[in-house]
């Protein structure tokens, strides 16, 4: 894992947010019905998605994951009542956010699982890797800016970066 | 017996801090009477080979404001720590990036043709600086940009943090006063890494408008509506900052009927002010269905600059270290 | 990078679950990996072992604990939903604080889902290493103590509510037992036989609701409802109204001079299904308990008109008290069973059945009471005119259920109940019976023997779902009857059968208002609109709310020896806790920090519990720990930072994600050159 050899598909690492009562099951589940998925999710387990502070999704992203799942139980069948709204709203700005700062939307899934759904998080983990191996790696260290939606810059950029330009990188 | 020396000085900033400093009226006359001010270029002249040539820590205090977008900069900032007992992230610039941090949502050539080459600019032959150019006498050289604005404590090792933009002259006054106090024995100096000059709280904490159990429909801009003057702005769908930022400035701008745009900082022991924010919007939002909600976020229309334009440089994704440890 | 790491000694031990995850992670490397790059974490011995969860890998921690003085342990092993607890309690054991252990899986999220050996090894270490970096900044927890209040309120007076109020104060202790009707008895008091052994409904439940009502521990509170719960498990304080009955309890002989006065009649649709009348003044039926008479306001003429008072004038006892008011009243309890059971399919909404338009087409419910002795019919079976006996009868299954258009969820209890129909129109009429249904359900004890006996009885089964009843009749053969239009799928044969009287075995559906009790309780609600139980298999008593637990149909649907089991369970858990005295709550909670707090509100409607107070005199919020469930929706909300959860801190995930992403940035390295 250490090296990837050039030949080698790129490998994505994704950090994956579960709630206690579905989605963590859901992936028990997946488990214990001996579902294969994609190895590159990592999870770390949330007693509800209403507990998802964007601060763990961005220092995700800024440790080095490649994308970030977001999962809990459906809405309307939270076993904190209705908690799991409350994450979705979070979820909608926080979104808003990361593509100002030049994070690609498709690196951030919300996925509702409830515990029987094994199957569907299975699923839905290899369509996410994909996704995220399709855009490839973050390169948090060097893409400074490189993506930032042009609506963030207030000026119009109308000329050509110039040879004369030399800065430190 | 000779005096405490104290410095000040200004890296990527706009010198509002400064003004800041002159404004604590005559408190400045204490400066004077208890300092010896060896080093403040706005105020004084002197090179910095007068400083290089000082001993280590012998400045007992350096307020040092700005943030680090050059080597030049940082070439200050560490000069001065070497010479300096105390050293002063003062104000947002020197605390988070504040302004000039916000060019981290750009990279250095997005920046270099928004100088240089928009319409604004008289640049016919589309030139650009060089960092360095030889000459017949010699090379010239300019200071090198860094790829991302950093904060002072992203490259030197900090004592104290003063937030604001720039700090509260009432606020500066109490610290010179504390300063001296300790200085004099009479005083003790709170743990290293602490913020001084403000308040553990939010803003909210000093704000005197009513505020109730908050139900969202609608942001709206601040130039659209005449807020209510006695009720919570957030609650009249302003997106005031005031929740998550650092108390101190005796809620200034709500108190006058503006929001708070959160110079202050985020509050004691977060992370990513942004993340707060988000947090903190998205939970007042009254809608439990997809598209409404999208609706009710169009009415943010700058949420990244309106949750980081005092702190892009010490956020967790823009930040000057840029891979967020 | 801190310090914290350096003072802390932790002990990590890989299971290899057999070959379960052994046959697929290399769990020695896994293990030697992390005592070699998980010493800067403090990480100071390393263990693999066939079965962790055994009693000699229980043994080997506890004696790494007292050997090496461990101050936290990380097992990566199954899901902590299996095994947290065996772990934290082994840590106990050896006197370490059983919070200062962390199960992370490399089973269910690793072994079990992998086969790329290399990548689930990797995979491991990573688990691993988060679980690490999140123990270190662990606390040492204690449960929370509260104590209990011994008595118990019981929302529903149905069969399931009355067990659960007799299997306590029969153990001693108070119950309040509140029924909104004016009588306790619930659905079976209108039932006449029961399934499957056909023994009469009243019969083996009068003794019960008797038994209730004159209880010495049991307070009954008929027609009265809950308006407010405060509190939280162990000292609930519950707001109950007691609707003004207009008739004063303790002169009332119950002797039924005033129903038999009162010139007022009203089609009872509650009570009879709508199939015959009451009184305006009126107990709903002769064996109801309490035995007081109720006036139903809107349908009194001294109510509307200010005359009559015929029930005052022949009251021997004065016991009509017609300014009589509401009385609301606050109760003590330390728990809560719900028990508000089920509502009847709108047999109306599905329009090609004709319900409420042809005349003799009956709901479940209408024909329960038609076929009750003491019902509007006498027992007898007869069509709509109250004359006619039935020479067919259609019964159609599945009635709203089974049906994504109306309930997808199945009844459970309408096959058994359209077989008892089948056998009471054959045994009283003789008529020729039809079923129609989709499957024959039939799982429960005596079930289906029961099944068998109609078989043998004659009944015609038809395997189908009713598409139409209508009346338009083709055939000289269908004048004047009901023609129920089907496809036999055994057969294949689309058919089209005449019957004079057509019984639709509707669904049952939760209560109309079991969202608003759910929320008056503090607990969840599935989409159907069943509260939702604490685990659906090993707990469906309890809910996510300590201390409100739920009997009986306000679950989900099921038949009369289940609610009453659940009943007895919720009494039974109930009385667990009562006897303790005091109960032990998860220590997983959130905490204000007053001297951060800036008192903004944000938080103050993100909590369902209500557990968050807002002090106007200090300007701050704080949390009610025994009402906080943890789930720590405040803790990411609050924009101060001022809100802390035990268990879930923030710094215990940040680090854990550090954790999880430590082999990773290597790999980017490589990347990048």
């Amino acid at each position: 894992m250490a090296d990837t050899p050039e030949n080698k598909p790129f490998e994505p690492v994704i950090i994956g947010f579960t709630c206690n009562w579905c989605s963590y099951r859901a992936a028990d589940m997946a488990g214990t019905a001996r579902m294969k998925y994609a190895p590159n999710v990592r999870l770390t387990r949330l007693m509800c998605s209403g507990r998802l502070d964007p601060t763990f999704v961005f220092k995700a992203f800024a440790g080095g994951a490649d994308g970030v799942l977001v999962s809990g139980c459906h809405p309307g069948d939270c076993h904190y009542i209705n908690q799991n709204y409350k994450a979705m709203r979070r979820f909608h700005l926080m979104k808003r956010v990361l593509v100002q700062m030049g994070i690609e939307p498709g690196r951030l899934k919300l996925l509702w699982a409830s515990a029987a759904e094994g199957a569907i998080f299975a699923r839905e983990i290899n369509k996410f890797v994909e996704e995220v191996r399709a855009l490839g790696p973050l390169h948090w260290n060097t893409n400074h800016g490189s993506q930032i939606a042009d609506h963030v810059l207030l000026s119009v950029v109308n000329g050509q970066p110039s040879d004369e330009m030399e800065v430190k990188a | 017996m000779s005096k405490p020396k104290f410095a000040m000085y200004w890296a990527a900033s706009c010198g509002g801090c400064e003004i800041a400093v002159l404004n604590i009226h005559e408190k400045i006359l204490d400066v004077d009477a208890n300092f010896e001010v060896v080093f403040w270029p706005v105020a004084m002249d002197a090179k910095y080979k007068d400083v290089e040539e000082m001993e280590d820590d012998s400045i007992t205090l350096c307020l040092f404001n700005g943030g680090m977008r050059n080597d030049e900069n940082e070439h200050v900032a560490k000069l001065l720590r070497r010479k300096s007992r105390i050293m002063v992230a003062f104000g947002s610039c020197a605390c988070e990036g504040c302004i000039p941090g916000l060019g981290n949502f750009s990279n250095i050539n997005q920046i270099l043709d928004t100088a240089f080459t928009t319409n604004s600019t008289d640049n016919p032959q589309n030139l650009r600086p060089k960092t360095s150019y030889d000459v017949p006498e010699g090379t010239l050289t300019i200071p090198t940009m860094n790829p991302m604005l950093k904060t002072l404590d992203q490259v030197v090792d900090v004592d104290y943090y003063m937030p604001g933009c720039p700090p509260e002259s009432h606020q500066i006054a109490a610290v010179v006063e504390l300063v001296i106090a300790a200085l004099q024995g009479t005083a003790q100096l709170p743990p290293k890494g602490a913020t001084i000059g403000a308040g553990n709280s939010t803003v909210c904490d000093e704000c005197t408008r009513k505020r109730n159990v908050k139900q969202i429909k609608e942001f709206t801009r601040i130039q659209f509506v005449t807020p209510d003057p006695e009720i919570c702005l957030l609650e009249q769908g302003i997106p005031c900052n005031g929740i998550a930022t650092r108390s101190g400035c005796n809620a200034r701008c709500p108190s006058v009927g503006a929001q708070c745009i959160g110079c202050y900082g985020p509050a004691e022991g977060v992370v990513d002010y942004g993340a707060r924010m988000i947090s903190a919007f998205a939970s007042v939002i009254d809608s439990e269905k997809p598209e409404e909600i999208d609706q009710i976020l169009d009415g943010l229309v700058d949420p990244a600059g309106q949750f980081y334009r005092f702190n892009l440089a010490g956020s967790l994704l823009r930040g000057g270290r840029s891979n967020g440890s | 990078m801190d310090k914290k790491e350096e003072n802390e000694k932790i002990g990590v031990y890989v299971c290899h679950c057999g070959t379960n995850i052994a046959g697929v992670v290399n769990v020695g490397e896994v293990s030697t990996w992390a005592a070699e790059n998980l010493k800067g974490q403090g990480v100071v011995i390393s263990r693999d072992y066939k079965f962790m969860c055994s009693s000699l890998g229980q043994e080997l921690i506890q004696n790494d604990i007292k050997e090496y003085g461990l101050t936290r342990v990380v097992v990566a092993a199954c899901s902590p939903h299996l095994h947290e607890k065996t772990f934290r309690n082994a840590c106990k054991g050896a006197g370490l604080n059983p919070y200062l252990c962390e199960l992370v899986s490399i089973r269910e999220q690793d072994s079990w889902v992998h086969t790329d050996k290399v990548a689930a090894t990797e995979k491991a270490k990573a688990i691993l290493s988060g679980g690490v970096s999140r123990v270190v900044y662990h606390e040492s927890l204690e449960p929370l103590h509260v104590p209990i209040h011994p008595a118990t309120l019981v929302v529903g007076g149905g069969i399931a509510g009355i067990q659960a109020a007799l299997e306590i104060a029969d153990a001693g202790f108070p119950v309040y037992l509140v029924e909104r009707e004016p009588s306790i008895g619930g659905h079976m008091a209108q039932f006449d036989k029961t399934f499957p052994t056909l023994d009469c409904s009243a019969c083996i439940l009068t003794p019960k609701m008797v038994d209730a009502g004159n209880h010495p521990n049991i307070t009954l509170l008929t027609y009265s409802e809950i308006e407010k719960v405060d509190g939280y498990v162990g000292s609930f304080a519950v707001t109950i109204r007691k609707r003004a009955r207009s008739v004063v309890e303790k002169d009332c002989t119950g002797c039924g001079i005033c129903w038999e006065k009162c010139p007022k009649k009203v089609v009872d649709d509650v009570f009879e299904a709508g199939m015959g009348e009451r009184k305006a003044i009126y107990v709903p039926f002769p064996q109801a308990v309490p035995k007081y008479p109720v006036i139903d306001r809107v349908n009194c003429t001294y109510y509307i008109k200010g005359t009559c008072k015929a029930c005052e004038k022949f009251c021997p006892t004065n016991a009509i008290d017609f300014a009589q008011e509401d009385e609301v009243m606050t109760v003590e309890v330390g728990n809560v069973i719900l028990a508000t059971g089920w509502d009847l399919f709108d047999a109306r909404r599905i329009l090609q059945y004709g319900y409420g338009r042809l005349p003799n087409v009956f709901t479940s419910l209408e024909f329960e009471r038609m076929s009750n002795a003491a019902g509007p019919t006498g027992g007898s079976i007869v069509m709509r005119d109250g004359k006619t006996t039935p020479k067919v009868v259609g019964i159609v299954h599945c009635v709203g259920s089974r049906d994504k258009n109306y309930n997808e969820y199945c009844s459970s209890i309408c096959c058994m109940q359209s077989l008892k129909f089948a056998h009471l129109v054959a045994e009283r009429t003789g008529a020729e019976v039809y079923n129609f249904y989709i499957d024959i359900r039939t799982p429960a004890k005596g079930y289906e023997e029961f099944y068998h006996r109609l078989l043998d009885e004659g009944t015609h089964f038809v395997r189908g779902k009713v598409a139409e009843i209508n009346d338009a009749t083709r055939l000289p053969s269908e004048e004047g009857k009901l023609v129920i239009q089907v496809e036999d799928t055994l057969t294949g044969n689309q058919l089209r059968v005449p019957v004079d009287m057509a019984i639709l075995s509707a669904g049952l559906e939760p209560r109309h208002d079991s969202k608003e009790l759910a929320k008056l309780f503090g607990i969840s609600c599935s989409a159907d609109g069943w509260l939702i139980e604490r685990h659906p298999k090993l707990d469906p008593i309890a809910t996510m709310t300590d201390g409100i637990y739920i009997a009986g149909c306000v679950q989900g649907p099921k038949d009369i020896p289940t609610s009453v089991a659940q009943g007895a369970a919720a009494a039974a858990r109930i009385l667990g806790k009562i006897q303790q005295k005091e109960i032990a709550l998860e220590p997983i909670r959130a905490t204000i920090h007053e001297e951060q707090c800036s008192g903004c509100r944000i938080c103050n409607n993100l909590c369902p519990f209500n557990a968050i107070l807002f002090h106007e005199d200090r300007m701050v919020s704080e949390v009610n720990p025994a009402l906080c469930q943890g789930c720590g929706t405040c803790v990411a909300g609050c924009p101060a930072g001022a809100i802390s959860g035990t268990g879930f801190s923030n710094e215990q995930i940040l680090s854990q994600i550090n954790g999880l992403l430590l082999l990773n940035i290597p790999k980017k390295e490589a990347v990048k050159a």
